[in-house]
C-alpha cells in the first residue's frame, strides 16, 4: 500500500515542484512587490518578503487614483469592463446560433463545418489581428468596399482609437474559443429529447426555448468564462487596433506600469486587483472542471 | 410535410412550415465563417503581392518569401530568425511540458488526499488565469530577482511550459476517467508490477491523449504571444507573434504577411498530421473522427 502510493507521489512531484516554483512562487513575488516600497534614491521597487511587514501604500495610491481629477486608473478599468461585457455578449449572439446550427443541422457537412470552426483556433492571434490592421487602413479594402467602387468618398480612420474597432477586434479574436465549448455542450443534448418535444406539438422556437436553452446553460456559462477571463487581461488587441490612450484597457495599464522602475509596484498592485476581481469567476470555472473530473477528492 | 399542407389547406409559406429549413441560422453560420476566415485569406494573399503595398495587389510573386534579396523572409535575418526562434520554442516547450504533464496527471489522479487536490487546484488555476497575470509575474521573477532564470530563450521556454502544463494534464485526466482502473488491476492480478502495468497497459491506452496534447501544445506555443513577449530579451529572441505585434502598426512590407503565412502553414500541417496520427492511434476504439479530436481542444 505504502509503496503503491510512493509511485504516484514520485510521478506527480516534478510537475508539482514546477508549479510551486514557477506559478505559485512568482505570484508571491508580485504580492511582495505590490506590498513593498520604493527605494527613495533610485526610485526602484523594493519587495518586502515578510507578509507581516507588508505595507499597502501602492494599493492606497492606486485606489485613490481610481476616480476624480487625478483618477487615471478608474476610467480604463471601467472601459475594460464595458468593452468586455459588450464583446462577450456579441460573441454569444454570434457563437450560439452558429454552434446550434452546426450541432443540429450540420448533417453530412458537420465534419467540414467543424474543421472551419476550429481553423481560426490554429491561426495565430497576431496574424488574425494583422489581417484586420491591413484591411482597416485608410486606403484599405474595408473603406474601398464601403465606397462602392469609388462612388462615395470613404476615408474612415478605423485604427485611430475607435472603441467600436477594439470591441469588434475582441469579438473577432475570442469568438473561436467560445464556439467550440458551446458546440460540445449543444451536441451532448440527446436528439430524442428534442424530437419528443416536437412530437408533442412544440414549435421549433418553443422546443429551443424550453428544452435546448435550459439544457445548454452550463455550456453557455463555461464558454462565457473562457472568453471573458482572457479578454479582461488583453492589451495587445487594443495596441494593434487602436494604439490610443483613449481606448486603453486594464491590461494596458499594467503593461505600461511594469516598464518603468518607479511604477513597478503600482503595476504589481494593479495585477493583484485584476486577480481579485477575476477570482470568483476563475474559482467557479475551476470548480466546474473539478466536478467534470469526478469530484477530484 | 403533406399533413401540414392538408391541415392548412394548400401550400404553406416557408416560415409557417414547422419543418422549414433553418435558413437564417444557415446564413448566420456561413456569414460567420466568411467573416472569420476571409480576412486571414486576404492577408495570406497579400504575402504574394509583387508590390510593396499591403492595401492594393500589384500582381503575384514570391518576392516576399525568397525573391527579394534583402527584405524577404529568407534574406532578412530578423524575419528568418523570428521563424526559427518560434519553432525552437515550440519544440523545446513541447518536449518538456508533455512528459511533465502526463506524469503529473497520472500521479495526481491516483494519489488521493488533500495535498494532491490542492496541487490539482493550482494546476487548474494556471489554466484559467489570464495570461498577462502569469506573464507579468514571471517577468518580475526574471527582472527583479537574482535567480538563474533570465529573459531570453530559457525564460520563454520555462514560462511557456508553466502556461501549457495544464493542457496535457486535463486531456490525460479526462482519458484516465474513461479508461477506469480495471485494465491496470487485471494486469497486476496477472502478475505485472505496478510500474509494468502502467508502462505496458495504461500508457499504450493513453497514447491518443498524449499524442493529441503534444500537437495541441506545439500548435499553441507557436501562436503564443503574451508570455514570449514578456520574457523576450530583445530582437534576437522575438518569435513571429512578437515580431508581428512590434511591426504591424508601422509600415511593414508584405514580408510580414509572408512570415505570418508561413507560421499559419506550419500550424495547419501540425494539426493535420496530428489529426491523422490521432485517427491512427485511436482507430480501434470506434470513436475517432474529427469530433473526438475537436473534443480534445
Amino acid at each position: 500500500m505504502r509503496r503503491r502510493r510512493f509511485l504516484w507521489v514520485a510521478l506527480a512531484t516534478p510537475g508539482v515542484l514546477w508549479l510551486l516554483l514557477l506559478f505559485v512562487f512568482p505570484f508571491y513575488v508580485v504580492l511582495s512587490l505590490a506590498f513593498g516600497t520604493l527605494d527613495p534614491l533610485f526610485l526602484s521597487p523594493v519587495p518586502i518578503w515578510n507578509p507581516m511587514h507588508w505595507i499597502p501604500d501602492q494599493f492606497t495610491y492606486v485606489l485613490s487614483h481610481l476616480a476624480g481629477a487625478a483618477g487615471f486608473y478608474g476610467p480604463a478599468i471601467l472601459r475594460t469592463f464595458a468593452y468586455v461585457f459588450i464583446a462577450s455578449v456579441g460573441c454569444l449572439l454570434i457563437a450560439y446560433p452558429v454552434a446550434y446550427y452546426v450541432s443540429r443541422f450540420g448533417g453530412k457537412r458537420k465534419g467540414m463545418l467543424l474543421v472551419l470552426l476550429i481553423a481560426p483556433f490554429w491561426i495565430s492571434y497576431m496574424m488574425r489581428m494583422l489581417a484586420w490592421v491591413n484591411l482597416l487602413q485608410i486606403d484599405g479594402w474595408i473603406n474601398k468596399v464601403l465606397s462602392f467602387g469609388g462612388i462615395f468618398n470613404v476615408h474612415i480612420a478605423w485604427l485611430d482609437g475607435r472603441p467600436s474597432t477594439v470591441i469588434l477586434g475582441l469579438i473577432y479574436g475570442y469568438i473561436p474559443y467560445m464556439i467550440l465549448p458551446l458546440y460540445a455542450g449543444l451536441d451532448r443534448i440527446e436528439n430524442s429529447l428534442l424530437e419528443a418535444a416536437r412530437d408533442l406539438g412544440a414549435s421549433r422556437w418553443s422546443t429551443f426555448r424550453r428544452v435546448t436553452l435550459p439544457m445548454s446553460k452550463s455550456a453557455v456559462v463555461a464558454s462565457l468564462l473562457l472568453v471573458t477571463l482572457p479578454m479582461v487581461g488583453d492589451y495587445f488587441t487594443n495596441d494593434l487596433l487602436s494604439a490610443s490612450p483613449s481606448t486603453a484597457m486594464f491590461g494596458n495599464l499594467i503593461n505600461t506600469a511594469i516598464e518603468a522602475d518607479s511604477q513597478v509596484g503600482k503595476g504589481a498592485a494593479l495585477l493583484i486587483i485584476m486577480f481579485v476581481v477575476l477570482l470568483a469567476p476563475m474559482l467557479y470555472y475551476v470548480r466546474m472542471t473539478e466536478k467534470a473530473e469526478g469530484g477530484a477528492v | 410535410m403533406t399533413t401540414v399542407n392538408a391541415v392548412s389547406g394548400g401550400r404553406v409559406s416557408w416560415w409557417r412550415n414547422p419543418w422549414r429549413k433553418p435558413r437564417i441560422l444557415a446564413a448566420i453560420t456561413w456569414g460567420y465563417l466568411a467573416w472569420s476566415l476571409l480576412p486571414v485569406g486576404i492577408a495570406a494573399l497579400f504575402s504574394f503581392n509583387s508590390g510593396r503595398s499591403r492595401t492594393s495587389l500589384q500582381g503575384l510573386s514570391m518576392r516576399w518569401y525568397y525573391g527579394d534579396p534583402s527584405l524577404s523572409v529568407l534574406h532578412d535575418p530578423t524575419l528568418q530568425g523570428a521563424l526559427i526562434h518560434t519553432f525552437v520554442l515550440g519544440i523545446l516547450t513541447t518536449v518538456i511540458a508533455v512528459p511533465l504533464g502526463v506524469a503529473f496527471a497520472l500521479g495526481i489522479d491516483r494519489w488521493r488526499g488533500r495535498l494532491p487536490a490542492g496541487f490539482n487546484f493550482a494546476m487548474l488555476m494556471s489554466f484559467v488565469v489570464p495570461e498577462i497575470i502569469m506573464g507579468v509575474s514571471l517577468f518580475f521573477v526574471v527582472t527583479r530577482l537574482h535567480t538563474p532564470l533570465h529573459a531570453g530563450t530559457a525564460g520563454q521556454v520555462v514560462g511557456l511550459v508553466t502556461f501549457q502544463l495544464s493542457y496535457p494534464v486535463i486531456i490525460v485526466r479526462a482519458r484516465l476517467l474513461t479508461i477506469g482502473k480495471h485494465y491496470e488491476e487485471a494486469a497486476t492480478d496477472l502478475g505485472a508490477s505496478r510500474l509494468g502495468a502502467i508502462r505496458r497497459v495504461l500508457l499504450p491506452m493513453l497514447y491518443p491523449a498524449i499524442f493529441a496534447s503534444t500537437v495541441l501544445v506545439f500548435a499553441d506555443v507557436i501562436d503564443d504571444f503574451v508570455i514570449v513577449q514578456k520574457l523576450s530579451a530583445g530582437a534576437g529572441t522575438e518569435p513571429v507573434a512578437v515580431k508581428i505585434y512590434n511591426t504591424a502598426r508601422g509600415a511593414p512590407t508584405p514580408a510580414l504577411n509572408a512570415l505570418a503565412t508561413l507560421l499559419l502553414a506550419a500550424s495547419l500541417i501540425a494539426i493535420t498530421l496530428g489529426y491523422l496520427g490521432y485517427k491512427l492511434l485511436s482507430r480501434n476504439e470506434g470513436q475517432s473522427s474529427i469530433e473526438s479530436f475537436a473534443g480534445q481542444v
